[in-house]
Formats: structure tokens, sequence, C-alpha cells
């Protein structure tokens, strides 16, 4: 499975303006839930990852990776994207605040790795990150990612 | 040399970070073991050095490893930096 496989292009919302992380985080699961790759449970489930664990899920300036576990209710690997108009914070130590949320979902501890393996490549890339950002609606920000990653290809 | 890396579930930013040391480690012809845990399967386990998010730090009190913490997950001159340094320190 590669990266656009497993990001949902109907699951990537520009520009939210979102108040909490809560928000982010059943706004982000939310675009799941609609997709029909995950059930409304894996939303409190990774609400519940980041409360037992901490904000560590933050995993960039910026930058949040939420998931939670297979058996929490995934029906398919997928991955959403969230971008917020006002910056959040999570609580975390260095990486705060947060502007791009990820919201991923694996049926398996496999089969996303490669998908996983190219966005965390292309998170290293500001040019990735300025696409990520400048954009402010949502079909010029799919079109853009699609591109960006066709063009790598 | 066995090189652990840590996340809460164990294949989300674990193996993120494996991925990324295992290109540094190949590219620097140095052989470790590297793998993938959640921190809850990882207590009882050995490694010479742990890999984890910084604000795991707390988690990671009392490992009997040597622990590297990152920042940034996805900067692979911090997690080079950190986990040649750490190879070095240790042999």
């Amino acid at each position: 499975m590669n990266l656009k496989d497993l990001l949902v292009s109907d699951a990537i919302v520009a520009k939210l303006d979102l108040l909490s992380r809560d928000q982010v985080i059943e706004k982000a699961g939310g675009l799941l839930v609609s997709a029909g790759t995950v059930l409304p449970q894996y939303i409190e489930a990774m609400r519940k990852v980041m409360e037992d664990l901490g904000p560590y899920c933050v995993i960039a300036p910026g930058i949040a990776l939420l998931h939670a576990r297979p058996e929490n209710g995934v029906i398919r690997s997928s991955l959403a994207l969230v971008t917020l108009k006002h910056p959040i914070c999570f609580g975390h130590s260095t990486n705060d605040p947060v502007d791009l949320a990820f919201a991923l979902a694996a049926n398996d501890k496999k089969s996303h790795i490669d998908a996983l393996a190219e966005l965390a490549g292309y998170l290293s890339e500001s040019n990735f990150l300025r696409v990520l950002r400048e954009n402010t609606n949502s079909l010029s920000l799919k079109n853009s990612i699609f591109s960006y990653i066709d063009n790598r290809k | 040399m066995v090189i652990a890396t840590l996340c809460g579930m164990g294949f989300g930013t674990s193996m993120m970070l494996k991925l990324f040391i295992d290109d540094i480690l190949k590219a620097e012809g140095i052989k470790a073991e590297t793998s993938p845990w959640d921190l809850g399967s990882f207590k009882g386990n050995k490694a010479d050095i742990v890999v984890a998010p910084v604000d795991m730090e707390s988690h990671l009190k009392d490992y009997p490893a040597k622990i590297i913490l990152i920042k940034n997950l996805v900067d692979k001159a911090e997690i080079k930096e950190k986990v040649l340094q750490a190879i070095r320190e240790l042999s």
C-alpha cells in the first residue's frame, strides 16, 4: 500500500477553525468515520491514547500524527488530514502549536508501513510542508498533495 | 547491537523511527538490529539503545538502556546525530 492508497481524498480538509485538541481529534477521526474506514469508537480510542501516553504524537513542529490500535474499530487502513486556521497547543514540550493533524488508521501492524515511510519522507521536505500549509481550500489542498506525490514518482 | 524504537502503539511513530534509523545505519555501514515496540510490550525486553519521542521521557525513567529522545521525528539530521553518538559511546 502506498501513500496515495492510504490517504482518503474525501478526508483532506483545509484550514478548519477549531478550538481544542479534542476538537481536532474528533474532526480528523470523523473524516475517517464518514469515509467508512473506521467505526465511530476509533475517535474515542485516539483521544484515550493521547490522554494515557501524553502528546508524543506531535511528531514534528506543528505536526500531529493521531492514531489508535487496529482493534479499536478499523475497517480499512486509511489516513485523514486536517489543516488548521489557528494553530492549537497539544501540550507537547517542543513541537507545539499544531496546525497539521493526520489521523491514521491501520487494520494490521504491517500493511500501512510503506505508505507511512513515504509520508515521513515527505514531511521532512519543506516544499511539501509549504503545500500543506499554504492551501486555503480543501480542493486545492487535495489536488496539490496528489500532484506533489505524482511528480515525485 | 539491539536498537529498540518506541511509541504508544508500536507501528506508527516507532515504525517511522525504525525506518529512518535503518537508512542511517545502512548508509554508515553499521550493523544493528532495530525493532519497533509499543511501550507496554517493550517492558522487560532488552535493548542497548532505546529511541523514543521526547515526550515519552517520563515513561522511560528506569530503563536499563541508553535512552535517546527525539524532538522532531521526521528530522533525519537530528535522528542521525543522536543515534550515531549513542552508538559511538557504546562501542
